[in-house]
C-alpha cells in the first residue's frame, strides 16, 4: 500500500509535467485544428534554453546552483525564450499555410519538428548535457515510507500555479475570451473585430511558454538534456490532452496527471519495457470507447 | 492477357534481370546499388500508403507498424521454420539460388498474410474514427506495434533482430516495387478504386449512392498494409538484420512525407517522391551534420510553396503526357 502511494507520489510529480505540455497542444488544436508536432521540440529548446540561462547566471557569478530564487530566474527565461521561438514557428511557418489544407499544415509541423531537433544537434550537439542542480533534494514530507522530495513538491506546486494562472488568463482576461471566441468559431470571431492572427500568436507564445516551464521543472528531477528528449515527452503530453478530450483545458490537465500515473505504475508493477507501450494502449482504448476523449463534448468531425 | 501486355512485361523482366547482371558482376559501386535498392523500398511503402491517404483519404500515421509486422514475421518464418523445412524436405538437391528463392516467396507471403491481418485488425476498429482522431488511433497502433516487438525476446527484442538469411536482392526489390505500382495503378482504374475515390470526396455522398464505406475504406486499409508487410519481408531479407527503433513513428512520418510531396492520390506522384526523397540525405551526404537541417528546411520551404504536392492528383503517363501535347498543338 505504502509503495503504491509512493508510486502515486511519482506518477503525479511526472503527470504534472505532461499536464504543462499537454495544454500547449490543447491550446492550439483548440485554435487551428492543428496537432502541433513542434511541441514537443519547443519543450527540448526550452529545456536548452533554462540550461545556457543557468550557466550564463553562474558565470556573471550569481549563486545559482541551490538556489530558489535563480532556478526561478532561469525558469522565466526559458518560458520567454520558448515563447519567442513559438512566436516566430507560427508567424513564419504556420500563418502562410492559414488557408492550406489542414494536412499540409501538419506536414509542415513535423518538418518543424525535424528542424529544430537537428539545428539542436548542429548547435549544442548530440551527447546529452547535465543540468546543474538548481535546488539541492531533501525530503520535506514524509508519512510512513511514503515520502516527498521538496524538488517535487516545487514541480507539482509550480504546475498548479501556472495552470491557475492560464486559467485566470482564459477565463478573466480579454485576451482570453478572444482565444475562446477564436476556438469556437473563427470567422465569427473576426468578424466581431477580433484579431485573430494575434490571438493565434499569442496562444503559441502562452503554450510554449508553458512547456518550457515543464522542461525547466523535469530537469530538476531528470537532469539529462538532448536534442531527441522532447519526442517522447511530446508524444505522450499531445496522448494526455487527446485522452482529456482536445481543446478542452481541464482535460488536458487531467489527461497529463493520468498518463504520468500510469507510466510509473506500469514500471512499478509490470514490465519497464511496456513504458512507452501502456500510453498508447491507453490511448486507443479511449479513442476507441470515447473517441472525443474524457472531457470533450461530442462533436460531429468533419475531415 | 493480350500480346501486348506479355511482351511489356517480358521487356521489364528482362532489363530489371539484366540491371541486376550488371550489379552482379562488381562493376558498380556497391553503394550505389544499395541506394538504389533504398529507393525501391521507399516506394513500395509511399505506393501503398498512397493507396490508404491518397485514394480513400483516410489520414494513417503508422505505415511503418505494419511494415515492421511484415519484416518480423518474415524473419521469424525463415529463422525458426526454416530448419525444419530444410529437414523434412530435400532442398539441398535444389541449386542454392533456387532454394533462397523459394525461401523467400513463403517469407513474403507470411510476411505479406500477417502485415493484412494486422492491417484488418487495427482497420476494423479504428476505420469508425475520422480525421485527426483515425490519424491518432492508427499512430497509436503502430507505436504499440514496436513497442510488442520490442518486448519479443524470440526477435531479439530491443537489441534487434540477427541473423535472418539474405535471399532478396535487386532484382527482386526491383520487382516487387513494379508489381506495387502495377497493382496501385490498376487499383484505381477499378471497381474498388472508384468507390474510394468517391469515399475521399464526400464519404456521405458515397454510402447515399450505395458504396458501402466501411467495407471499401477496410479492405483498402487491409491492402495498404499487405503491401506494406510485402516490402518488409523483402527487407529483413535483404538488410539481415532487423532493430525496432528503424519502424518508430518516425519513419511512419518519412512515408507520408513522400506521399504527401508526391501529391496526394497520385501513385507516379508517390513513386518521384520516395525516390527523391530517399536521394536527398543520400547527396547531402557530404554536407555531414547540415544535412538534416537542410533536408527539413527544404521540407518545410516545399510545403510553404507547393502545398498540394509535386504532381496533386496528376498522374504522369503516355496518355496524360499526349493529351497534354494535344491541347497544346491545337493552341494557335
Amino acid at each position: 500500500m505504502q509503495e503504491f502511494l509512493q508510486q502515486l507520489v511519482n506518477g503525479l510529480v511526472w503527470g504534472s509535467a505532461y499536464a504543462l505540455i499537454a495544454l500547449g497542444y490543447t491550446m492550439v488544436y483548440g485554435i487551428l485544428r492543428l496537432i502541433n508536432f513542434a511541441h514537443g521540440d519547443v519543450y527540448m529548446m526550452g529545456a536548452y534554453s533554462a540550461l545556457f540561462i543557468s550557466g550564463w547566471l553562474t558565470a556573471a557569478g550569481a549563486p545559482v546552483a541551490h538556489s530558489p530564487v535563480w532556478a526561478m530566474v532561469a525558469m522565466l527565461g526559458a518560458m520567454a525564450a520558448a515563447g519567442l521561438l513559438g512566436f516566430f514557428i507560427e508567424r513564419l511557418a504556420y500563418r502562410p499555410l492559414r488557408t492550406a489544407p489542414r494536412l499540409t499544415l501538419l506536414i509542415t509541423a513535423i518538418g518543424v519538428s525535424l528542424f529544430l531537433q537537428n539545428i539542436a544537434q548542429l548547435a549544442f550537439g548530440s551527447e546529452p548535457r547535465s543540468f546543474p542542480e538548481l535546488i539541492a533534494s531533501s525530503t520535506i514530507l514524509q508519512v510512513g515510507s511514503v515520502t516527498l522530495s521538496n524538488q517535487q513538491a516545487i514541480i507539482i506546486a509550480v504546475s498548479v500555479i501556472l495552470a491557475l494562472a492560464l486559467q485566470v488568463i482564459v477565463h478573466r482576461t480579454s485576451i482570453g475570451r478572444a482565444m475562446r471566441a477564436v476556438s469556437y468559431d473563427r470567422e465569427a470571431a473576426a468578424l466581431m473585430g477580433i484579431s485573430v492572427n494575434r490571438v493565434i500568436s499569442f496562444t503559441f507564445v502562452l503554450g510554449s511558454a508553458l512547456a518550457a516551464a515543464a522542461a525547466t521543472l523535469i530537469a530538476l528531477n531528470n537532469p539529462l538534456v538532448t536534442p531527441t528528449m522532447g519526442v517522447q515527452p511530446g508524444l505522450k503530453a499531445f496522448v494526455a490532452a487527446v485522452l482529456g478530450g482536445i481543446g478542452n483545458i481541464y482535460g488536458a490537465m487531467a489527461g497529463g496527471l493520468v498518463m504520468g500515473v500510469a507510466e510509473v505504475m506500469i514500471v512499478g508493477y509490470g514490465s519497464s519495457g511496456y513504458r512507452d507501450g501502456i500510453v498508447f494502449a491507453i490511448l486507443i482504448i479511449v479513442l476507441l470507447v470515447r473517441p472525443t476523449g474524457l472531457f470533450g463534448s461530442p462533436v460531429t468531425e468533419r475531415a | 492477357m493480350d500480346l501486348a501486355r506479355i511482351l511489356r512485361f517480358a521487356a521489364v523482366i528482362t532489363l530489371l534481370l539484366a540491371l541486376q547482371a550488371l550489379f552482379a558482376s562488381g562493376l558498380v559501386n556497391p553503394y550505389y546499388i544499395r541506394v538504389l535498392i533504398l529507393c525501391c523500398f521507399s516506394v513500395m511503402l509511399a505506393v501503398s500508403l498512397n493507396i490508404i491517404i491518397g485514394y480513400a483519404g483516410q489520414f494513417s500515421i503508422g505505415h511503418a507498424g505494419f511494415y515492421a509486422v511484415g519484416a518480423y514475421t518474415a524473419g521469424a518464418f525463415t529463422v525458426y521454420a526454416g530448419p525444419p523445412i530444410r529437414q523434412a524436405l530435400p532442398l539441398d538437391r535444389l541449386p542454392g539460388w533456387l532454394e533462397g528463392t523459394a525461401f523467400l516467396m513463403a517469407a513474403i507471403c507470411v510476411g505479406t498474410l500477417f502485415a493484412a491481418l494486422a492491417g484488418l485488425a487495427v482497420g476494423l476498429p479504428s476505420l469508425r474514427l475520422r480525421g485527426d482522431y483515425l490519424a491518432i488511433a492508427t499512430l497509436g497502433f503502430g507505436e504499440m506495434i514496436r513497442v510488442v516487438i520490442q518486448n519479443v525476446e524470440a526477435v531479439g527484442g530491443p537489441r534487434g533482430f540477427s541473423g535472418i538469411p539474405i535471399y532478396s536482392s535487386f532484382f527482386w526489390a526491383s520487382l516487387f516495387a513494379v508489381a506495387i505500382v502495377w497493382i496501385a495503378r490498376n487499383l484505381a482504374r477499378s471497381r474498388h478504386g472508384r468507390a474510394l475515390l468517391a469515399i475521399r470526396e464526400d464519404e456521405t455522398a458515397a454510402s447515399v449512392l450505395g458504396v458501402n464505406v466501411t467495407k471499401h475504406k477496410v479492405a483498402a486499409f487491409v491492402l495498404s498494409s499487405a503491401l506494406a508487410g510485402c516490402a518488409g519481408a523483402l527487407y529483413a531479407h535483404y538488410e539481415g538484420y532487423l532493430e525496432p527503433r528503424s519502424f518508430d513513428f518516425i519513419r511512419s512520418i518519412e512515408i507520408i512525407i513522400m506521399v504527401v510531396i508526391g501529391g496526394m492520390g497520385s501513385t507516379t506522384g508517390a513513386v518521384i517522391a520516395a525516390v527523391i526523397l530517399t536521394l536527398i540525405p543520400e547527396l547531402l551526404r557530404g554536407l555531414a551534420e547540415y544535412r538534416m537541417v537542410i533536408y527539413s528546411a527544404l521540407l518545410v520551404l516545399f510545403m510553404l510553396v507547393r502545398p498540394q504536392g509535386l504532381f496533386g492528383t496528376w498522374e504522369l503517363s503516355w496518355e496524360t503526357l499526349r493529351t497534354r501535347w494535344e491541347k497544346r498543338l491545337e493552341r494557335p
